[in-house]
């Protein structure tokens, strides 16, 4: 429940409006949180650049398991029109893996919300195969 | 009585010895074996005494002689001293209080014999354990932190032998003070701990030290003063000079007597540092760390407290009492305050220590059995941990180069069983279910019982600041993101064993509290009070007694199992992304930085000249009014 | 009442507590939403919440928060068992300062910047509040010569009209208790006004369910405390107090979406005039009369 931004802002934008009355994603119990080590869904916009692809890193790697990520917007799925760009490395899956991708220039909230519920049942996947491991472990 | 005057006399001659042997070892030895026995010989005199006060008849011409004799010497090396370092204000005291003494001795004293020169009962016996066990402890820490110390100072001369006499001597003038029945006696033993301390703070020889520990002096001759005059009152108004005389009065007692028991009560609060004598407390920090932990823990503020409490019973709802309970609740709440603002760790501990003092002289001043109560028990339990405290801080001092709390960053890597150390200590000072908490309750029950909204109010705000800059501390302590090596090695033995002892024993005392409380305090106040202890019980019901105890044990047994121990995998902390460990982060451009925070102080609010001018006008009226009230004859 | 009901009393605080503070904290969130004209979360949202973090994989970011976040949980709940089974007042707010001291020292021990800075403010919103409280406590003794609530409860007097001063003190420094807007400077439910998440940045899994938990225990605990100032020995008293709390519960929701977060000099400035005016104003005119 997580997000983290470098793109130019019109899914930014997006992402907040989901916030609001209209769509309010907390219907799903979603909320919209800074801190990565009580986040489940790690919530990208924009592509991956030199500067900033540790940060997502590292913030992936805070998030404990089992975790989420969703690519918010094309540039974030591939680099979008950006994708060329010297310093451009690509979609957020160059740095860390994507479970679910939401195009969209920008990406709408309908399309926005879709993709995180869809994220949610990856979660829940997750969480058990997770368990299942344990188990096994034991 | 003679295991009385062995115990009075052993520091003395441990403290003569001490300073004639050179050898630094050997040196380490006597101190121990000294303290060995003045530990052993207070424990004897406590179990052999408890329970039966008594007077002992002990008069010796030669002995008043002596002591007026050197008291005459002293008298002139304060006036010297004042002139040599252009303190004149110490000689003008000190001339004074001379004049006065002669004006007494040949005047006033004239066919006045005490002939029960000395006494003990059970609030002497706690003053006793209190410096003979705790005193003593110091001086043990004193010798491998004084090793430390001149290691710092090499190309300063050697004055420990000097430096370890003034300790001995301190404690012997102690027991004086809390075993003389004669209040001429008692008025010199008074003397000798204002004059140890005197040298001690100033045991440095630099400016500021030099120039605090006249201050010391100038503000403990203004309470020497006020102790005289009330001597020269109550002999020539009344012509008796004992204490059991002057205790066997009420809180009714007559206009001359009630004068003369504000002024020994004047006399106290400067010696506990009370508002407006605060001051020379703060300026005591200067000297090394076993001199603090001297000065605010065992000795010297104890005195003055001592003095209050003993005379508690004289207070209950008269002028003086009003004069001591607010000035005393005053200096708890505007101390408190004052502690926000420091960030020098010693600083804290003073200030903490002036505050509890306040609420000792508080309770004090309530005069009620259970308010003398809290006082008592706040009286023992401050003891232990401040002392333990500063040892702490002296320690940490050494290892880390820095008294600053900012630099206590991490302790808890750094040194972590002294950190350890530190916590408890600071639990003990303001956290339920530890000592000073137990008494705070007390207090702050007598308070409201006793009606006096200024001081409720005071108890009230003063406990809110009191848990924030502990609680700022013990953070500070508790951070666990420091890389720095283990600093720990170097400890001296010494001062591991002084540090385990007193750590024990408080969390001893506050387990057994019931037990000493039942033991001694309540036994002393039946017997001044002249109440049955069936009234002293409803203080702690005791089904509260058993929640606070059985929480205590659970607080000291849990850590052991869960402390430290975690299955989880350990992870940096969140850094907005760009944390390279807990303690750096990528800035821009790629630098690296480090991490820093401060704790605050609000300064704006809580700064120490803002309070001292509030405190200081305040307090100085009310004390400056209501004495001239008494003396007008005013009753209420 | 006897000595058994009271500990009944304590041991159903301990069973029942977290689901009424549970359902408390759902409903918060409801109206929170309705407030904004939302429709917002299920009631049953922040069990999910607790339920999912436990089951979350376990990080730490150091050998002790651990500890002393179980010490805090374990003395939120002594705090609130000390007040369900009658026990003195003053007994209750020491063991709260307690609990409150271990989830500070649980935030400063990580030495993140954000939770220290957290723990920090909480440390003085404490300092604001712990006045009212205690003049709460010694104005019960005034009227009622006893801190013990089992004598409060059993006295059979309703202690609202006496005590409206610290009444209205108390239901101020509620505020800051549970840490709503505008003194939500430690920890805030909203995430557009905190740092990061203060105190609470390095909480995760199971830490961070015990902080919620242990909210929850705090939540009814307070609440039961406004209840007591109702009390008169009947029923109605029960339900008058039952219906006041569940007001002030939703008008501390109110305020939380009225207003934005304010400066801490704010918070103890007007923690301590309340405290002064009302709390010492209320403890003189029980003194007087």
């Amino acid at each position: 429940m997580h997000y983290d931004a470098s793109s130019c802002n019109g899914c930014d934008i997006e992402v907040l409006a989901c916030l609001t009355p209209v769509y309010d994603v907390e219907r799903f119990g979603v909320i919209n949180t800074g801190d990565p080590k009580q986040a489940d869904i790690f919530l990208v916009t924009g592509a991956v650049n030199d500067q900033n692809k540790e940060v997502v890193k590292q913030l992936y790697d805070q998030m404990p398991e089992p975790k989420v990520v969703v690519a918010v917007g094309i540039c974030a799925c591939s680099g979008g029109i950006f994708k060329d760009c010297y310093n451009i490395l690509g979609g957020v899956d160059q740095v860390i893996p994507v479970d679910v991708y939401v195009p969209g220039c920008a990406a709408r909230p309908e399309a926005i919300i879709d993709g995180v519920v869809k994220g949610l049942d990856v979660l829940e996947q997750k969480r058990l195969r997770l368990q299942q491991e344990k188990e096994g472990s034991k | 009585m003679n295991d009385i005057l062995f115990m009075m006399a052993v520091p003395f001659i441990a403290a003569l010895v001490l300073l004639v042997v050179k050898n630094d070892k050997a040196r380490g030895y006597i101190a121990e074996v000294a303290a060995a026995i003045i530990i052993l010989s207070s424990v004897w005199v406590a179990y052999s005494y408890l329970g039966e006060p008594q007077t002992f008849e002990f008069h010796n011409e030669i002995i008043d002689m002596l002591m007026f004799v050197a008291e005459v010497i002293l008298g002139l090396a304060i006036i010297y001293l004042g002139i040599k370092h252009k303190k004149y204000a110490a000689s003008v005291l000190g001339l004074v209080q001379l004049c006065m003494s002669l004006y007494f001795e040949f005047a006033l004293k004239e066919g006045i014999e005490t002939e029960r020169a000395l006494y003990i009962d059970d609030l002497s016996i706690i003053m006793v354990l209190i410096i003979g066990i705790i005193g003593s402890l110091i001086c043990v820490y004193a010798v491998g932190y004084m090793r430390d110390f001149q290691e710092h100072h090499r190309d300063e001369k050697d004055r420990r032998r000097w430096f370890f006499f003034l300790l001995f001597t301190f404690l012997s003038a102690m027991y004086g003070i809390v075993l003389s029945n004669d209040m001429v006696w008692m008025f010199f033993f008074w003397e000798i701990t204002t004059l140890c301390s005197f040298a001690l703070i100033g045991f440095t020889r630099t400016e500021e030290a030099v120039n605090n520990s006249f201050r010391q002096l100038i503000l403990n001759l203004v309470g020497g003063i006020a102790f005289l005059a009330a001597n020269m009152l109550l002999a020539h108004q009344y012509g008796h000079l004992d204490l059991t005389w002057l205790l066997s009065h009420g809180p009714d007692a007559a206009q001359w007597v009630l004068v003369a028991v504000m002024l020994l009560c004047l006399a106290g609060i400067v010696k506990s540092a009370q508002m407006p004598f605060h001051t020379w407390l703060l300026g005591a920090m200067v000297a090394p760390t076993p001199t603090s932990a001297l000065l605010h823990s065992s000795t010297m503020v104890k005195a003055g407290v001592f003095m209050v409490l003993k005379l508690s019973p004289l207070l209950t709802g008269n002028l003086g009492g009003y004069m001591v309970m607010t000035v005393g609740g005053l200096t708890f709440l505007l101390a408190s305050m004052a502690a926000i603002s420091q960030s020098n760790a010693k600083r804290v501990l003073a200030y903490s220590t002036i505050a509890n003092l306040g609420l000792i002289v508080a309770c004090a001043g309530v005069g009620t059995p259970e308010a003398v109560w809290a006082g008592v028990m706040l009286m023992i339990f401050h003891a232990v941990t401040k002392s333990m405290m500063f040892l702490c801080v002296g320690t940490a001092e050494h290892h880390i180069g820095s008294r600053d709390i900012e630099d206590m960053d991490g302790l808890f890597v750094r040194m972590p069983k002294l950190a350890m150390i530190m916590m408890i200590g600071i639990a003990g000072m303001f956290l339920a279910p530890f000592g000073m908490l137990i008494s705070k309750w007390a207090a702050l029950t007598s308070f409201v019982d006793c009606e006096y909204i200024v001081v409720i109010a005071c108890i009230v705000f003063g406990s809110a600041v009191t848990s924030f800059y502990w609680t700022k501390w013990l953070g500070k302590l508790a951070c666990t993101a420091s890389k720095a090596e283990n600093c720990e090695e170097t400890v001296h033995k010494q001062e591991w064993f002084v540090l385990g002892v007193l750590a024990i024993l408080t969390i001893a005392t506050c387990i057994l509290y019931p037990v000493v409380s039942s033991e001694t305090i309540v036994p002393w106040l039946e017997g001044v009070f002249h109440t049955s202890g069936e009234s002293l019980v409803p203080l702690l019901e005791a089904n509260n007694m058993y929640i606070v105890i059985l929480m205590a044990i659970v607080l000291v047994l849990l850590p052991l199992p869960f402390f430290g121990r975690t299955k989880k995998r350990v992870v940096p902390n969140y850094m907005a992304g760009v944390g390279i460990d807990d303690e750096t982060y990528v800035g821009s451009m790629g630098a690296t930085v480090d991490v820093s925070l401060r704790n605050w102080y609000m300064n704006a609010w809580f700064g120490e000249d803002r309070i001292r001018k509030v405190g200081e006008a305040v307090t100085a009226v009310v004390i400056v009014a209501l004495i001239v009230a008494a003396i007008a004859g005013v009753s209420i | 009442m006897s000595d058994w009901m009271w500990i009944v009393a304590a041991v159903v605080f301990v069973v029942v507590g977290p689901l009424v503070g549970c359902l408390l904290a759902g409903i918060d969130r409801k109206i929170s939403a309705r407030m904004q004209n939302r429709v917002g979360p299920p009631i049953r949202q922040p069990l999910y919440d607790v339920r999912k973090f436990l089951a979350k994989e376990q990080v730490t970011p150091n050998l002790v928060q651990d500890f002393y976040v179980m010490c805090f949980l374990l003395f939120t709940i002594v705090t609130g068992a000390l007040f369900f089974g009658g026990m003195d007042l003053l007994l209750v707010i020491f063991t709260l300062t307690l609990s409150e001291t271990f989830l500070v020292l649980a935030a400063y021990s990580s030495g993140s910047v954000y939770s220290q800075i957290g723990a920090q403010r909480e440390l003085y919103v404490a300092m604001a509040y712990e006045p009212i409280i205690l003049l709460m406590a010694i104005c019960y003794y005034l009227e009622f010569g006893s801190f013990a609530v089992s004598d409060i409860v059993e006295s059979g007097e309703m202690a609202f009209v006496p005590l409206l001063g610290v009444f209205v003190a108390f239901l101020f420094g509620l505020t800051m208790k549970l840490r709503k807007s505008p003194f939500d400077l430690s920890l805030s439910h909203h995430a557009h006004q905190d740092i990061v998440r203060g105190m609470a940045t390095e909480f995760s899994g199971r830490t961070y369910a015990s902080l919620e938990i242990a909210h929850w225990y705090e939540s009814v605990m307070l609440l039961g405390m406004m209840v007591l100032f109702f009390l008169n020995g009947s029923w109605t008293g029960v339900v008058l107090g039952v219906v006041v709390a569940v007001l002030a519960w939703i008008l501390e929701i109110w305020i939380d979406n009225g207003f934005a977060r304010m400066k801490w000099q704010t918070a103890l400035k007007s923690g301590w005039v309340v405290g002064l005016i009302l709390g010492v104003g209320n403890v003189a005119v029980l003194l007087l009369i």
